[in-house]
């Protein structure tokens, strides 16, 4: 589904034909399958009311308005039949049921980054909230959105909340100002509390890997701290050097390959995709020697958020790959083993990276950097791959498919869907 | 009694000068029976010799010899005077004070130079000594130097670490002053924080209440239809018992997830103690087997109880699957115990291999390691060295095989030619010592001729002398009292010359050297003590030999002397 203006395209994933459209009052600002794929709600903020489309039934029709209240966001819950509205200032949060066309409210709501966390089999959901200067977590069921737990966190500001994804085991962390992690149990038992320092700026990013086993907080001092969840103590840290000198590794360098044109086919006036294909540079990856120095940014000192730290973190499917980026080298991506808890790889491109994912089913990292390639990784290789194309088509976003045989690429205006095919042996 | 001659023996070293210079020896000087003659040196002869002719003169002689007397009869020598009294001399006692005052006098020498020489021991140790201290004071002086300058290296340091010392607190204190800036701060941020907050949350507030009092009717959802719940069931009603639901339902997730990781963790407890048991059986197995022994050391009968114990104990386990705390510990312990022991054992192994002698148990069979490697390296050597002779006979031999008879027939004529020139050398050398020998050979026999003629000469001489001789000796004969055993000594020399005459006819033939000798044999008689005579003899003999005598200048400037002598 993609959404242009106020209209909702919805094509089919394999042939990207057009299968609906669907013409909603306003700028559509957000949209979100719901979790059985069969309804779509857009969110129109400016407007505050949310639409949802059916994919069965083309007529059907569902609009919520906010009113005076205002939208700032808004999102499934995990059975696809609720909808939840996050107001102006985050007064409250309204629960909307398409079954029921009942509402329910919940106060106070918290305006962090990740107030609302649902767990992966989608029973309870987790709120921050915040009454009288003090965070609070509540934990609600899903079901019948009773509410389970209500406990009081012990941090300065509550910044995020994230279920591990067996469900059981809920992180709340600190703003950065403050390094702190807390481990809640379901139930609402402080399980454990970590901090790493204290005066420095803390926590910066988090993630849960697939099994549960560990979690791996990223912080601005550009190490990732990994905690096993037996004990909730630190097993390692995982440094982000600037020169990276061990053996072991190998680093990947993108570097540019000058085209070859054939002088026998210029043409005047030069077609439309030679022109193209001059002007746009190929590149390859090179494979660098050890020790290599990377391209490391001190960044400004009076600033607020500064792009320091790592900033992304994420983990492969199969939990033995963990991929970080480490805010001050943003060229690099750096890919370690999580069964030897060392630094495999560092793919080194020539901008900075703006996103990667993983591939949900196998150990394949796709990386893209604002250029007009997508970048590959996995234990057996890495590769370019060129967008084919007129002109340039930079590379914002991605978003694999979820069976992993093809990837959504996003750019400011348009997107385009690469397909992995199967080498057939 | 004989002739009086003073020889004067002089002072040796300057202490006696002290001593009265009486100490004048006396010598006889022995006709001539006495055959030697001690010459003494005589530096300051002369003085002494006047002051020596001072003690005694032909006044005061009585007067001196009693004098002496007295003298030595004081120092307990026996008297000089004879038995009776009177002014006789005993001669053989005043020889025998004489021969004891030489005696005296060598021993006072010698202690004298014994004294001298440890002087000089004593003067050079002493200056040794002094050598010594001036450089141990030297030495001194430059270690106390360098001590002063170490202290004053040492002193600097010390200040310095202070310094450090100093700056590092210094520098620790204002980062605990920053540390409570910032605290202080971050209190003081928070502090706003909230009470920004606080207007926030009213203003919040304020604002909720007037939405919900707008009742604005935009807020409203509009669906077409009801939709079905996503698991099909009806929407419930929230009471007490579904919370009570609820609340169950959380827990049995709880207590689902708690399950799932102690069966985990149970798996890994029972792999990792199957590993442990293995581990231990492996040890006990690696360990030299102590059920032989088990009457030597008490300790190794308590370890084999304490494994029976153990094993007992873990197959017990093994039945029941118990896993507390005390079974656990115990394993945990057992292991421990038996990789101490096997840890023991092998560094005995490694001390046994490194002394090279093993213990009680295999003396003969274990060679060690070091041994047997020596011996090897040795073996080796032996067979590179027997191949590499090998090789060099098969080389030989194909040499000898392989070529041909013209370098063979080429070689051995090599061989004869340095034996024929080798030869050839040896000829020459033989031929010029033969022409040598016929030279001498030659010289000899006109020697012998030119003596034979001499000889006849020397005997018509002879016979004429005699003739003169005896008629000159009855002439004198009562002039000297010497003349009778003069005569006999003449006589007696005659006869010594004849007999030295004929042996140089003998000895002249045979070899040239002796001829020196000869004529010094002769002329030794031919000193100040012979008679005229016997010198006439010499002369004319040593005159009869001139010619014969090539090489013999000694005997030409003697002769040359004798006769200006005469």
């Amino acid at each position: 589904a993609s959404c242009m203006q106020h209209r909702l395209l919805v094509r089919d994933a394999r042939s990207l034909h057009i299968l609906q459209l669907y013409t909603c009052l306003d700028q559509i600002q957000y949209i979100e399958w719901s979790s059985d794929s069969l309804f779509i709600l857009c969110a129109m903020y400016k407007r505050g009311i949310v639409q949802v489309w059916s994919l069965e039934q083309p007529d059907w029709h569902c609009k919520i308005d906010e009113g005076s209240a205002g939208l700032v966001a808004s999102c499934w819950s995990p059975d696809g039949r609720h909808i939840l509205n996050t107001t102006e200032f985050h007064l409250r949060i309204t629960v909307w049921s398409l079954c029921t066309k009942s509402v329910s409210y919940i106060k106070y709501p918290k305006a962090c980054q990740q107030g609302v966390a649902f767990t992966k089999d989608g029973r309870y959901m987790a709120v921050a909230e915040r009454r009288d200067c003090k965070d609070f977590i509540s934990i609600f069921v899903c079901s019948n959105w009773q509410l389970l737990r209500h406990f009081d966190t012990e941090t300065q500001d509550l910044f995020g909340i994230e279920w591990a994804p067996n469900g059981c085991v809920l992180a709340a962390w600190d703003t950065c100002l403050e390094y702190k992690v807390l481990l809640y149990s379901l139930d609402g038992r402080l399980l454990s509390s970590y901090r790493a320092y204290e005066w420095p700026l803390g926590v910066k990013s988090i993630a849960w890997s697939p099994s549960s086993q560990f979690l791996a907080i990223g912080s601005f001092d550009e190490k990732v701290r990994i905690l096993n969840h037996v004990t909730w103590k630190k097993i390692t840290e995982l440094d982000h050097p600037a020169t990276i000198a061990s053996k072991k590794t190998i680093v990947y360098k993108e570097v540019e390959k000058s085209p070859t044109v054939e002088t026998e086919r210029l043409s005047f006036p030069p077609t439309r995709a030679l022109a193209s294909s001059l002007f746009s540079t190929q590149s390859k990856y090179d494979i660098s020697q050890v020790p290599v120095s990377l391209q490391y940014i001190k960044p400004v000192a009076d600033r607020a958020n500064p792009k320091v730290g790592v900033g992304m973190l994420a983990f492969s499917a199969d939990n033995c790959f963990l991929a970080t980026k480490n805010d001050n080298i943003p060229n690099a991506v750096w890919i370690w083993d999580m069964r030897k808890l060392k630094l495999s790889v560092v793919l080194e491109q020539l901008c900075s990276i703006q996103c990667f994912q993983w591939d949900p089913c196998q150990p394949r990292l796709a990386v893209c950097t604002g250029s007009s390639r997508v970048y590959l990784w996995s234990p057996a290789g890495c590769m370019v791959v060129q967008v084919p194309g007129e002109g340039d088509f930079q590379i914002v976003s991605l978003s694999w498919h979820p069976s992993g045989n093809s990837m959504v690429l996003l750019s400011k205006d348009n997107f385009c869907v690469c397909y992995l095919e199967r080498e057939e042996v | 009694m004989g002739d009086w001659k003073t020889i004067t023996v002089p002072v040796l070293s300057s202490d006696s000068k002290n001593i009265l210079p009486y100490t004048s020896d006396r010598k006889i000087s022995p006709t001539s029976m006495n055959s030697q003659v001690l010459r003494l040196p005589l530096p300051s002869s002369k003085n002494m010799h006047s002051f020596f002719s001072a003690f005694c003169t032909e006044e005061n002689i009585e007067q001196r010899i009693s004098y002496i007397d007295r003298e030595l009869t004081t120092l307990g020598f026996p008297s000089i005077y004879a038995e009776s009294k009177g002014k006789e001399l005993n001669l053989i006692s005043i020889i025998n004070c004489i021969n004891e005052l030489l005696v005296l006098q060598h021993k006072n020498l010698r202690a004298q130079e014994e004294v001298e020489m440890q002087h000089l021991k004593l003067g050079s140790d002493m200056d040794h000594l002094q050598n010594c201290y001036a450089k141990l004071k030297e030495q001194l002086e430059l270690s106390k130097r360098e001590i002063v300058g170490l202290q004053e290296r040492d002193r600097q340091l010390q200040s310095k670490n202070r310094n450090l010392h100093q700056s590092l607190k210094n520098e620790k204190d204002e980062v605990q002053k920053l540390q409570n800036i910032i605290s202080s701060r971050a209190t003081q941020y928070n502090h706003d924080m909230k009470r920004k907050e606080r207007e926030y949350n009213k203003l919040k507030e304020r604002l909720h209440q007037l939405v919900m009092n707008k009742k604005d009717k935009k807020i409203a959802m509009e669906v077409l239809n009801y939709v079905g719940r996503a698991d099909g069931k009806r929407g419930a009603w929230r009471t007490d018992k579904t919370e009570a639901r609820n609340e169950e339902e959380m827990y049995k997730v709880l207590l689902s997830d708690y399950e799932q990781r102690q069966n985990q963790l149970l798996l890994e407890n029972a792999e990792l103690k199957k590993v442990l048991q293995q581990m231990k059986k492996d040890i006990i197995s690696l360990l030299p087997p102590q059920k032989q022994k088990p009457k030597e050391r008490s300790e190794e009968g308590l370890v084999l109880s304490d494994q029976e114990e153990d094993i007992g104990e873990l197959n017990k386990e093994n039945m029941w699957e118990l896993s507390c705390e005390t079974v656990r510990e115990q394993l945990t312990n057992s292991i421990r115990k038996q990789w101490r022991m096997l840890k023991n054992h092998v560094e005995r192994l490694d001390n046994q291999v490194s002394r090279g002698h093993s213990g009680a148990l295999n003396e003969k069979d274990v060679i060690s390691r070091e041994d047997h490697e020596l011996e090897t390296e040795k073996l080796e050597l032996e067979i590179q060295q027997c191949k590499e002779m090998i090789k060099t006979q098969q080389q030989l031999l194909q040499q000898q095989l392989t070529c041909d008879d013209d370098t063979t027939l080429l070689l051995q004529d090599c061989y004869l030619l340095e034996e024929r020139e080798r030869l050839q050398e040896e000829w020459r050398l033989f031929r010029e010592q033969k022409k040598n020998f016929e030279k001498e050979r030659k010289s000899f026999t006109e020697a012998a001729i030119r003596l034979g003629l001499e000889r006849k000469a020397f005997e018509e001489d002879r016979g004429t002398w005699l003739k003169q001789q005896f008629l000159s000796m009855t002439a004198d004969c009562k002039s000297e009292n010497v003349t009778t055993p003069s005569a006999f000594l003449r006589s007696k020399y005659l006869v010594q010359i004849i007999f030295l005459r004929s042996d140089p006819d003998i000895r002249s033939v045979k070899s040239a050297s002796r001829q020196r000798k000869l004529p010094s044999v002769l002329s030794a008689p031919v000193s100040a003590e012979l008679c005229q005579t016997p010198q006439y003899i010499a002369q004319n003999s040593v005159a009869s030999e001139k010619p014969a005598a090539d090489n013999m200048p000694n005997v030409w400037v003697e002769s040359d002397d004798k006769e200006e002598t005469e």
